[in-house]
């Protein structure tokens, strides 16, 4: 119930843009705390055993990979948002984190390649990991064109929408793929059955710098919705504006010809 | 702190990641400062939302 009244609370956007300007502050402050802590924790873990200073490309590869699946979940349910429930915000929320998530993903894929050379001799190799996580970028990608196609936000929010559903097939065939395939990626080692198998001066500073990471994602996610409100506020007023110049300029040409209505009678 | 002989890779990941993360930071606030130029310049012009509020006002 008190979730039901918060979500409604939150589908008026001036109620929205308040609670940003309120918070905002703070989850940048936090985030700017965790990173700092992420950050020095990782230049202290020690080297592994067999990948030496390498390890420490983890601590910012795993948590830029976690999010990418992350990001397209939370569109995910924001597409849901648009199709079943009409939230006013739904659609606001899934454009605005598409750019983010292809940015993380982006990251995902180019330090992973940047761990993989000095550990597996190779920069890239058409794996089932790095292939579904290189169509979750592409994914991306195809999105924002598609947002950025359609001038109308409701209609391109439906066909978003679906296209996001439908994309979201991939991310448990990332999740699994080192399960399910012979793959060069290693599998699962943080969040697995039987808990963990990292030690615990790498799983620590991995654990911080995804927290980090997170709220990095919240705080840009927010900032970047209360940016996509303000621009359809400009539409909208945009939109009235040339109503209004096209009623005058239409109004002036009826008076010059005489056609105007010269009162009902 | 030594990194290694695969230095190079490190620091290359790490200041990519801090790059990207800026880039993001510095694009969101540029678009946020284009948004309420452009919210007031349309508001100066004489358009209003219906409810008279300022749509430039977030607060």
């Amino acid at each position: 119930m008190k979730l039901t009244e918060t979500l409604t609370d939150l589908a008026n956007p001036t109620r929205f843009l308040a609670l940003t300007a309120r918070i905002l502050p703070w989850l940048a402050g936090v985030t700017a705390i965790l990173l700092a802590i992420g950050l020095y924790q990782s230049a202290m873990a020690p080297d592994d055993y067999q990948q030496g200073a390498t390890v420490k490309i983890m601590f910012i590869h795993v948590p830029n990979a976690w999010l990418s699946m992350f990001v397209w979940s939370v569109m995910s349910v924001a597409a849901l948002g648009t199709l079943v429930w009409r939230h006013p915000l739904a659609d606001v929320a899934a454009k605005a984190a598409a750019p983010i998530g292809a940015a993380f993903t982006f990251l995902a894929l180019v330090t992973g390649s940047l761990w993989g050379r000095p550990m597996w001799g190779t920069y890239w190799e058409w794996d089932a990991r790095l292939t579904s996580v290189l169509i979750l970028f592409l994914m991306y990608l195809g999105l924002i064109a598609l947002w950025r196609a359609v001038e109308d936000p409701s209609r391109a929010a439906r066909a978003a929408a679906v296209l996001t559903l439908v994309g979201a097939i991939n991310i448990p065939i990332i999740k699994f793929s080192v399960d399910w395939w012979n793959t060069l990626h290693q599998p699962a080692s943080v969040m697995r059955m039987g808990g963990s198998t990292l030690d615990k001066a790498f799983l620590w500073p991995l654990l911080v710098m995804a927290i980090a990471f997170s709220l990095l994602f919240v705080t840009l996610h927010l900032a970047a919705m209360r940016n996509e409100i303000l621009r359809r506020r400009v539409r909208s007023l945009q939109m009235m504006q040339a109503s209004r110049v096209t009623f005058a300029s239409e109004a002036g040409a009826g008076s010059r010809d005489g056609s105007a209505p010269k009162g009902a009678a | 702190m030594s990194l290694g002989p695969y230095a190079s890779f490190i620091v290359t990941s790490y200041v990519l990641v801090a790059a990207v993360v800026l880039l993001l930071i510095v694009w969101i606030i540029a678009d946020y400062r284009r948004q309420q130029t452009r919210l007031k310049e349309i508001e100066a012009s004489g358009i209003t939302r219906r409810s008279g509020r300022s749509a430039a006002d977030i607060r």
